[in-house]
């Protein structure tokens, strides 16, 4: 089977992040890019299902400018064989519905038996492109998955997925759309042999145009970056524990009215 | 009605909406006085659940009402409500922000060719544009993004949006459009619900108690759940405690956990690294207790006790307990 993982890249959650001179975006100078946590998940678990069937073909894709081929690397370094990489400035000002359609463009050159995808990333956390390429696809989806199994013949998986106060167990018919959440697995780390591995695999260059349409205007679009308002200074309850936790209380009931 | 704010309805899988409706409809009416519609998708709805819309502040409540609507599944909810929307036109479309809304509101805006903001905090009216306010990049920076065109779909954070005061007796006209439910390609298994602990739910509690690395193991918890039932809280947890195995991953508060923005939050031995304030910052009163008095959460805490939490955890207990007696 082959399975298709969509990653995105993302500074790293330590990192800090300015904002740029045009106020709609952050300054890349000095940030640390990762790939972004839950797509670590959806790579691991595209790894296991190919190892478990012993046959297969996991392929990551990932819609952005040239710094991204280096997180394309690091997940044909943990074992996924290639890589395609939308590298198009037409797609700088992408939303999640631009971004949504380029990989279902992909999804249908491919022909995956199932696409994989990250609940969301770390830096927007809009959470909407596994949800949106799977309606632009026709595909069924579930959400925040917990645990995967796909059946003998590869016609279904039985997903678990987490809502609130519980999981809901679904049968998908294949091809489907899984977006994965913390907990369906721990993310293997690359192997010396996996990272020396990955520099002979193949990252494709694709531009819009080889996919056959133009890319329509974002329907979201950034007016524009702000820090956070700063937060009132605290205030350090001192004194014994008893005397301190009296004054808490008072002060949460009477000066802050939270409880 | 055309140009109206529909507010989709996230129940309680038994007929009643959840209380985070009052929110959605209270920002829906601030924005849009008069223009508010419920959108409710259901296999059941009660007579006490659409009465409760009303006195939100609904004017009208369009109830899909259809069997295939449950279990929820984005493929048959996104078809229902884009044939409604089709025909309805309304301006903007609200959901609160829960595991099943966020998907279902990228789905729909999907099928409409529209944008989607997320786990939206704010909204203001420009002109004939809405813009809509986000915390990204780990809530470090604010975003504001507008749409191309309506209808504007967007999911609300809880527990930041002002709700709507009920007013008893207040009355909406109910319709029951047909629902032509497509066939559902998923099918349901089975649903295993959590062992329940008794306590709120960590993205809708007002009040949320976390413990962290400094909690020395899981069977310390049962301090923080012992507090939790005296004031009413949820207890979640940092990813460092969930990391050692100490907490279920649901219960972890932080950017690769559960968004929470409680009235307020008591942390318990967490050192506030980046990634868990990415999940709280948007509380209103934080209160950190940590031995380390250099612990990064204190910079962002209202209410700060250094000391040690096995202290303090019994303390405010009995003091609570005392405050809610009287």
């Amino acid at each position: 089977m082959k399975i298709l993982v969509t990653i995105k890249q993302v500074p790293d959650t330590a990192t800090q992040v300015k904002i740029a001179a045009d106020g709609k975006s952050i300054d890349t100078a000095g940030v640390t890019w990762i790939v972004s946590p839950y797509d670590e998940f959806a790579v691991e678990e595209a790894l296991r299902i190919k190892e478990k069937r012993g046959q297969g073909e996991v392929v990551a894709v990932s819609l952005g400018p040239d710094r991204v081929k280096e997180a394309l690397r690091s997940c044909l370094a943990m074992g996924c064989d290639r890589a395609i990489h939308l590298n198009d400035p037409v797609w700088s000002a992408a939303d999640t519905l631009t971004t949504a359609r380029a990989l279902a463009a992909v999804v249908k050159q491919e022909e995956p038996g199932l696409v994989l995808c990250g609940r969301q990333a770390i830096d927007d956390d809009m959470g909407a492109v596994t949800a949106q390429l799977a309606e632009i696809l026709g595909w069924p989806c579930a959400y925040w998955i917990m645990e995967e199994a796909i059946d003998a013949d590869g016609k279904s998986v039985r997903a678990a997925r987490q809502v609130e106060g519980g999981l809901e167990v679904f049968d998908l018919p294949l091809p489907a759309v899984l977006a994965a959440q913390k907990g369906l697995n721990e993310p293997r780390y690359p192997t010396l042999k996996g990272i020396m591995g990955a520099k002979k695999k193949e990252i494709k260059d694709v531009k819009a145009s080889d996919l056959g349409s133009a890319p329509e205007p974002p329907q979201l679009s950034i007016v524009g970056l702000q820090a956070l308002p700063p937060r009132p200074p605290g205030r350090i309850i001192q004194g014994d524990v008893p005397t301190a936790v009296k004054e808490l209380v008072r002060a949460l009931r009477e000066d802050a009215k939270a409880i | 009605m055309p140009n109206a704010f529909w507010c989709i309805v996230e129940d309680d899988r038994n007929g009643s909406p959840k209380k985070v409706m009052a929110e959605v409809i209270g920002e829906a009416s601030r924005l849009a006085p008069g223009k508010v519609e419920a959108v409710w998708l259901t296999d059941k709805a009660s007579e006490a659940g659409l009465k409760q819309l009303a006195e939100w502040g609904a004017t009208r409540v369009l109830l899909l009402e259809h069997a295939a609507l449950a279990p929820y599944r984005s493929e048959v909810w996104a078809a229902a409500a884009a044939e409604l929307a089709g025909k309805e036109a309304p301006k903007a479309i609200f959901a609160p922000v829960t595991s099943r809304q966020r998907e279902f509101a990228a789905r729909l805006a999907a099928r409409l060719g529209v944008g989607l903001a997320a786990d939206s905090v704010g909204f203001a009216l420009e002109g004939d544009s809405l813009v809509a306010t986000r915390p990204v990049y780990a809530g470090k920076l604010l975003s504001k993004v507008t749409w191309a065109k309506s209808p504007w779909v967007a999911t609300l954070r809880p527990n930041v949006f002002r709700p709507a005061e009920a007013q008893p007796g207040k009355t909406a006209a109910v319709e029951r459009p047909a629902v032509a439910a497509a066939p559902a390609q998923m099918k349901f298994v089975e649903r295993r619900e959590e062992v329940s602990t008794g306590l709120p739910e960590l993205t809708e509690a007002e009040t949320v108690i976390s413990g962290g690395r400094g909690m020395k193991g899981p069977e310390n918890y049962v301090i923080l759940e012992d507090l939790g039932r005296v004031i009413g809280a949820a207890v979640g947890a940092s990813r460092a405690a969930v990391d050692a195995g100490w907490r279920p991953h649901r219960f972890q508060i932080g950017q690769t956990g559960r968004t929470i923005s409680p009235k307020l939050y008591l942390g318990f031995g967490v050192s506030g690294a980046i990634q868990h304030l990415a999940g709280m910052r948007t509380s209103k009163v934080i209160v950190a207790i940590n031995k380390d008095p250099e612990a990064p959460i204190f910079k962002i805490a209202d209410f700060g006790i250094v000391a040690d939490l096995f202290e303090v955890v019994p303390e405010l207990t009995k003091e609570f307990k005392k405050l809610l007696e009287k």
